[in-house]
């Protein structure tokens, strides 16, 4: 049967173009590759190359013809044996004719070829939140680990890398100055003793390149831990964390994904300025495929590295400088202390006002509390501990009950963790506020390097104080 | 170190070479119709996948590898296929192919259907195979080769005798996380062969205008031997290949094959390519085809023309199968929209 040449689409946004020049005439032999017209789109004129053999039989939109659609039969070849007699017998026009074009040589194949399933069961909490749906996630018994040793954040970070990689020989640790050095805050202090060179992996200066690299592995069967030294620098790598380890998953299918953990200090330090301080939590909480997490206590630290290793997503996980030299005599020793990601902590429990914050916060938001206790005010203080996949359940559950909401974050006010909670309670507790939410953030300017500019820009417990004292209509 | 040797002789010009290569054995009629068979099924897919878009039935961007076929097939050849790992640009329908993917699998990923390696949800330019060793598929130019230099690494790190192979566009070895990759590959002796397919332009750039100096010396400032290869000539391609995964594989660390090639489309489908002439586009073409190089030989040890014609109708018959299957698997089911974010352990 004759084959119909159509007008081919040559763009990604292209609906019609110009038949500008036929360079083969009727009773020409093609061949597969010849080029046998040009066509002019609104970009470029490009050539038309034949992917059949034949003979051109009749040409059916001639030369100079204006806006051609997309798909209309531009000319007839004819096969072996075939005669232009045989043209009325050409399929008709697209889109009909398109599939007929391509199948009239080949059976048809069965569907069971395609043995990838569909429709999946839908367990993503931010996806089923968007659906309406808000999930409780599962529960931790956190009191029932009692045999504690005390240590700094520092320290339980250790423990919880050393514990994984013994329990699993694919973890491994890679970064700048993570063997030798032992770690630039010390935070993989022993590590290289115990587990050699092979394991524990000091990287050039090339953050990029090294992220890069630990993607690659972790598709390839291992389970990098990847130190940035400050997540300032981990910005070179944000392409990387994004295009490769967070979105593959999605992109294969679900056949492959990349377990592995981006890790370093986050947020200002002291004294710093601009490019050494920056909360990159509503960065990372952007992007789905990521889960982001931010340990406050010692406990959190190790709980949470622990579970972060464990995981078989990309995770980014937001340490802090400051508190890596905080003790806490309340770090479980158990193997089994893995706090499940996506569920927050309810640090003090409270009746008159819900104090939401994060990593360094916590504890300006604890402060706060005692404070606001001497006022007279019971303020609950939840700790996110993870940003993404968000604890909406229970920050949901405790303004029910407080009915006042302030959301505490070092980092920059303008699409940050504090407006996607607003979000939420504008989307779901909007009936049980007595105030508008309030959020205290970082002053919305670079970090200033100052002493005196520095403290201004940063958020303390007493911005906290002041904010809970406003929504509940006392200041 | 017998593979360090640095030779700029290669260039794939104009000009015709010598049918097998210098100073080497006339190559098999198995393996010649092998050839023929691999870098004609690449050619008749790419062809079909440009008619599809050109339906319609494709969207977004497509680039075609039609004029490389010898790259892929001459390296592929060389690699020990049940241990090493391949990740390429976003360039990679023949790397798919040559990495034994089901054309079926790959071209309803093209036309966005649930048989599709990737579901429907990944395109043209990212697709993978776990099973085939096949890590992508990268539409970021520089990235597969630093996901090719963790592959590398991985396989040191479990010594399970894989080597990576990372291929990456002239336009690539630009990148700064390619100079990056050079330095640990090197520095760590990771099993990796990184392959530059220069096909001479970076999209419409040509490699004069963007590339100071020979992409594959970029290497020896790292220790990293190198060379460059006449990527028309599927015979020298593989010659190279073996010798670099030889070295590589007995722990010497990573190695660097600039391969001279040429695309006959443009970059993608939309592309006019304008930035060249008609008559370089031709030369090639014409006198320096990598498949009409490899049928000649095949008729010069006398294979006849109904046996060629044979082998022309059983790839096309692939192709025409992939392309039904392409267009009668469906679209994936709507709840694929919101599966494979997270790897789900619980809700």
């Amino acid at each position: 049967m004759p084959t119909n040449i159509l007008m081919p689409a040559l763009s990604p946004t292209m609906t019609e173009g110009n038949l500008a020049k036929w360079l083969k005439t009727e009773g020409d032999t093609v061949e597969a590759g010849d080029v046998i017209a040009e066509i002019e789109t609104d970009k470029a004129t490009m050539e038309v190359e034949a992917v059949d053999e034949g003979i051109l039989g009749k040409i059916l939109i001639s030369e100079g013809t204006q806006n051609v659609a997309v798909n209309t039969p531009i000319a007839v070849l004819l096969g072996d044996g075939e005669s232009a007699n045989d043209i009325g017998e050409a399929p008709e026009a697209a889109p009909t004719a398109a599939a007929a074009e391509v199948s009239e040589e080949s059976a048809p194949v069965a569907q069971a070829d395609a043995e990838q399933p569909s429709g999946a069961v839908v367990e993503n909490r931010d996806i089923l939140y968007h659906q309406g749906i808000i999930v409780e996630p599962p529960p931790f018994d956190e009191a029932s680990f009692t045999d504690v040793y005390t240590a700094t954040v520092r320290e339980a970070l250790r423990d919880a890398m050393s514990e994984e990689m013994r329990n699993d020989e694919t973890v491994y640790l890679m970064g700048e100055e993570v063997a030798e050095y032992q770690g630039a805050y010390k935070c993989s202090q022993g590590m290289l003793d115990e587990f050699g060179k092979d394991r524990v992996i000091d990287t050039p200066i090339t953050e990029h390149g090294f992220a890069g690299i630990a993607v690659g592995s972790a598709m390839n069967g291992l389970k990098p831990i990847v130190e940035f030294m400050t997540w300032n620098f981990g910005m070179q790598a944000i392409d990387h964390i994004i295009n490769s380890a967070a979105k593959t998953l999605y992109m294969a299918g679900g056949q492959l994904g990349c377990p592995i953990v981006f890790r370093g200090p986050n947020g200002a330090a002291s004294r710093v300025a601009a490019q050494h301080s920056q909360c990159y939590a509503s960065w990372y909480a952007h992007v789905p495929g990521l889960k982001v997490v931010a340990p406050w206590s010692a406990a959190d630290a190790k709980g949470l590295m622990k579970a972060a290793i464990r995981d078989p997503n990309p995770v980014v996980f937001l340490e802090n400088e400051i508190l890596y030299g905080e003790k806490y005599d309340n770090v479980p020793s158990s193997d089994d202390f893995v706090i499940p990601l996506g569920r927050a902590k309810i640090e003090r429990s409270g009746a008159d006002v819900t104090i939401v914050a994060f990593s360094i916060m916590v504890g300006k938001a604890l402060k706060a509390a005692e404070e606001l206790a001497e006022q007279g005010i019971d303020a609950e203080v939840i700790n996110l501990r993870t940003i993404r996949p968000l604890d909406r359940h229970t920050i949901l559950e405790s303004v029910k009950k407080t009915n006042r909401i302030v959301v505490a974050e070092e980092g920059w006010p303008f699409a940050g963790i504090g407006a996607e909670i607003a979000a939420l309670i504008g989307e779901h507790a909007f009936d049980y506020m007595d105030a508008p939410l309030a959020r205290v953030t970082g002053a919305d300017v670079p970090m200033p390097y100052a002493a005196n500019l520095e403290a201004l820009a940063l958020p303390q417990a007493e911005h906290i104080v002041k904010a809970a004292k406003k929504v509940c209509y006392q200041d | 170190m017998a593979a360090a040797k640095k030779k700029d002789s290669a260039k794939a010009s104009n000009k015709t070479a010598p049918k097998d290569g210098a100073g080497r054995n006339a190559p098999s009629v198995d393996v010649l119709k092998k050839y023929y068979r691999d870098m004609l099924l690449i050619r008749r897919f790419e062809e079909k996948a440009g008619q599809l878009y050109g339906m319609g039935l494709i969207g977004g961007f497509c680039h075609l590898y039609i004029g490389q076929e010898a790259v892929v097939t001459g390296i592929s050849a060389a690699q020990d296929n049940d241990k090493d790992t391949v990740v390429t640009s976003y360039r990679d329908h023949a790397h798919m192919l040559a990495c034994d993917m089901d054309p079926k699998g790959i071209m309803a990923e093209l036309t966005g259907r649930e048989g599709g390696y990737s579901r429907g949800k990944g395109g043209s330019m990212h697709m993978f195979s776990k099973e085939k060793r096949f890590f992508g598929g990268h539409g970021i130019v520089g990235a597969g080769t630093a996901i090719g230099a963790g592959l590398g690494f991985a396989h040191k790190y479990t010594k399970d005798g894989g080597v990576a192979v990372a291929y990456m566009g002239d336009g690539a070895s630009n990148q700064g996380q390619v100079a990056e990759c050079y330095n640990m590959a090197a520095l760590w002796d990771l099993p990796i062969l990184f392959v530059i397919e220069n096909n001479q332009y970076g999209m419409g750039t040509s490699v004069k205008r963007s590339s100071a100096g020979t992409l594959y010396r970029r290497g020896e400032g790292y220790g990293i031997p190198g060379e460059q290869v006449d990527g028309m000539d599927v015979f020298a391609v593989e010659a190279a290949a073996s010798q670099a995964l030889e070295y590589i594989r007995s722990g010497n660390g990573p190695y660097i094959l600039e391969v001279m090639t040429y695309r006959y489309r443009g970059h993608s489908m939309s592309d006019p390519a304008k930035y060249r002439t008609k008559e370089e586009v031709a030369s090639f073409k014409e006198e320096r085809d990598p498949i009409t190089s490899v049928k000649d030989m095949l008729q010069t040890q006398g294979v006849d023309e109904a046996e060629l014609k044979e082998i022309d109708k059983e790839i096309k018959a692939i192709v025409n199968e992939a392309a039904t299957f392409a267009q009668e698997s469906p679209e994936p089911h709507v709840d694929e929209l919101w599966t494979d974010i997270l790897v789900e352990e619980s809700a």
